[in-house]
């Protein structure tokens, strides 16, 4: 499969974040001292009122927002989803999810493509706290297309949701006609032997792993979860009742993420044979990103590998 | 060990400096500008003021130090390799795959390192773990805490701050590596912290204002901290971000961004 790097998806919110300025006045942003690589900053330039900074202190951060949407507002958060979600929970909580509030939580350097910069700055449990919180929807796009798209929904939707971004260029999956609800999977190859069913970058390696599967003569199905709460839970049950075989990519800590909650589905519904690729209960590194998902068990040849013990 | 004369200091400087800019250009990522700021007090507590034993770094008469501002791991890296904890020839692997210089600190790689940092606002509290630790065991050993102006917009670090005074905890110095400035822009246009000084003395912490780069002035606050006593005392250092290297000095973009080969190779020959 050719790989077409495109924009990051931290890039497309940020970019999307000034249409949304510019079409709902009650739109405001907030950081906590992180913009320039959440990419709010985007957003600062243009509407430097409706912008704020709160420094390092992400706790603060999200209690400020969770007061903004109480009296109208539609507060986008932003930071690295390490501090942002991790230092924020009670807060997410009690702030957000427990009232019911209209918070837009958009936080960047998910997952451990962050690279370099280690293992503190990685959030590899940001999926599993998220779906945690009663109500809260959550999503990880895959390209520039989806996120930008998604971007959009969350500006529409109204309650507590949770997008993950990542740092690298994402692969381009869509272009800008894709049409992404909230909740709803897109199924991007059909096949009846085995399903593969991923977000985030593991779409791309997904697409990849299908292609070589096809080289043996295993059809598999594709599906972009993007949404990991609400799961679409027609389409995974049509898929398991198809194939009865089901692998779950993800660039996430394997116990609580998109994994889980697949598994959680298709137990109840339409119990399959699974399988799993994700972190395996263990925090990553320093390194160049293809050098991580390498080492991680992140990639095309882990998600045929996986596909073939189950088949 | 017998305490290097200003001159010696002086020349530890300027390799850890040397170290850094060649650290973070070989690795193209990294945080120079917050390492640089930082080296008199890092060397000043390596060289003159703590106890410790590279050879054994599980030490328990050892004094601890937190560098609560985990970002400025080159600085830590080379400052250790310059103490014996750590083989020079390693430090070009910084933030390389299997590397043990992670691009953060980790405690379970290197010998030596005392906490795993990189999530601001969370050394202090360690640090005060450590003091307490060596109270109830009787130890008269010290914990020394360094942070960054930035970082102190954690409410944390005033938890921190309000329990340690509370509990009278001394033998426990906290510095700030105060150089004005955090990621997005300038410490005061994003989050002014000012007045610093008088923010921790009203938390009722002993407060020492001091220039970062004055070696004496460095050391002096230092002995003077550790013989607070009944109170944890805190060392309000002005420096200059990216210190040492012209091009760097004041300016943000080195914050989190790291020499290009050919800056880099400026910076070396200013610092020749
Ligand atoms: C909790 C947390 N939030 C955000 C970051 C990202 N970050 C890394 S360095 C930095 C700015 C730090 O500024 P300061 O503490 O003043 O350090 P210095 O200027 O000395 O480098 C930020 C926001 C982080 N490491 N931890």
């Amino acid at each position: 499969m050719e790989k077409r790097l495109g924009k990051a998806t931290r890039d497309a919110y940020g970019k999307t974040l000034i249409e949304l300025g510019k079409e709902n006045p009650n739109i405001v942003v907030l950081d906590a001292d992180l913009s320039k690589s959440t990419k709010t900053c985007l957003f600062q330039e243009v509407f430097p009122d409706r912008f704020f900074n709160v420094g390092i202190q992400e706790a603060n951060l999200v209690g400020v927002a969770s007061g903004l949407a109480a009296s109208g507002k539609i507060p986008f958060v932003s930071s690295f989803a390490s501090f942002l979600v991790l230092k924020s929970y009670d807060q997410l909580r009690m702030g957000a999810a427990f009232p019911e509030l209209n918070v837009k939580v958009v936080a960047s350097h998910g997952g451990i493509s962050v690279g370099e910069d280690g293992a503190s700055q990685m959030a590899i449990e940001d999926i599993a706290l998220m779906t945690s919180l009663p109500g809260c929807v959550v999503t990880i796009p895959c390209d520039e297309f989806s996120a930008a798209q998604m971007t959009r929904k969350f500006a529409e939707y109204k309650g507590l949701a949770y997008m993950r971004t990542c740092r690298p260029k994402a692969p381009i999956i869509y272009d800008e006609k894709v049409k992404i609800q909230i909740g709803k999977g897109i199924k991007l190859r059909d096949g009846k032997d085995i399903t593969l069913v991923a977000n985030g970058l593991l779409v791309f390696e997904a697409l990849q792993a299908a292609e070589d599967l096809a080289k043996e003569k295993i059809e598999a199905s594709v599906i972009d979860m993007h949404t990991v709460k609400p799961l679409d839970r027609d389409l995974l049950i049509s898929e398991a009742r198809k194939t009865g075989h089901v692998v779950v990519a993800e660039e996430h800590q394997i116990w609580g993420g998109l994994g889980s909650a697949v598994a959680t589905l298709l137990a109840q519904e339409c119990p399959a044979r699974m399988a799993f690729v994700a972190i395996q209960d263990t925090y990553a590194e320093s390194g160049p990103p293809d050098e991580l998902l390498d080492k991680y068990g992140l990639r095309a040849v882990d998600i045929v590998k996986a596909a073939k013990k189950i088949l | 060990m017998t305490k290097p004369s200003v001159e010696e200091l002086k020349a530890i400087a300027k390799r850890v400096r040397r170290d850094i800019i060649k650290m973070t250009a070989a690795a193209a990522s990294g945080h120079p500008g917050g390492s640089l700021s930082a080296v008199e007090i890092l060397i000043a507590l390596y060289f003159v003021i703590m106890k410790h034993d590279p050879k054994n770094p599980s030490w328990p008469e050892r004094d601890y130090l937190v560098l609560s501002k985990g970002h400025a791991s080159p600085l830590l890296y080379s400052v250790m390799a310059e103490a014996g904890y750590i083989k020079k020839d390693t430090l070009l692997s910084f933030r390389r795959l299997g590397s043990p210089l992670q691009g953060h600190p980790d405690r379970r790689r290197i010998p030596g390192i005392e906490a795993s940092t990189g999530s601001l606002g969370q050394g202090l509290s360690i640090g005060i773990g450590h003091a307490l630790a060596n109270r109830l065991d009787k130890r008269s050993n010290y914990t020394y805490v360094v942070m960054s102006d930035g970082e102190t917009n954690e409410g944390q670090v005033w938890e921190a701050a309000a329990m340690a005074a509370h509990h009278k905890i001394d033998h426990l110095v906290a510095i700030i590596d105060y150089n004005k400035f955090q990621l997005d822009d300038a410490t005061k246009v994003i989050c002014n912290m000012e007045p610093i000084v008088e923010k921790w003395k009203s938390f009722n912490w002993h407060v020492e204002e001091i220039d970062g780069h004055d070696w004496n002035q460095v050391i002096e606050a230092l002995e003077k901290s550790k013989n607070v006593k009944d109170q944890p005392a805190v060392i309000i250092a002005h420096t200059i971000k990216g210190k040492g290297i012209s091009f760097m000095e004041n300016n943000n973009h080195f914050h989190g961004v790291a020499p290009t080969k050919e800056e880099a190779e400026r910076a070396l020959k200013e610092l020749s």
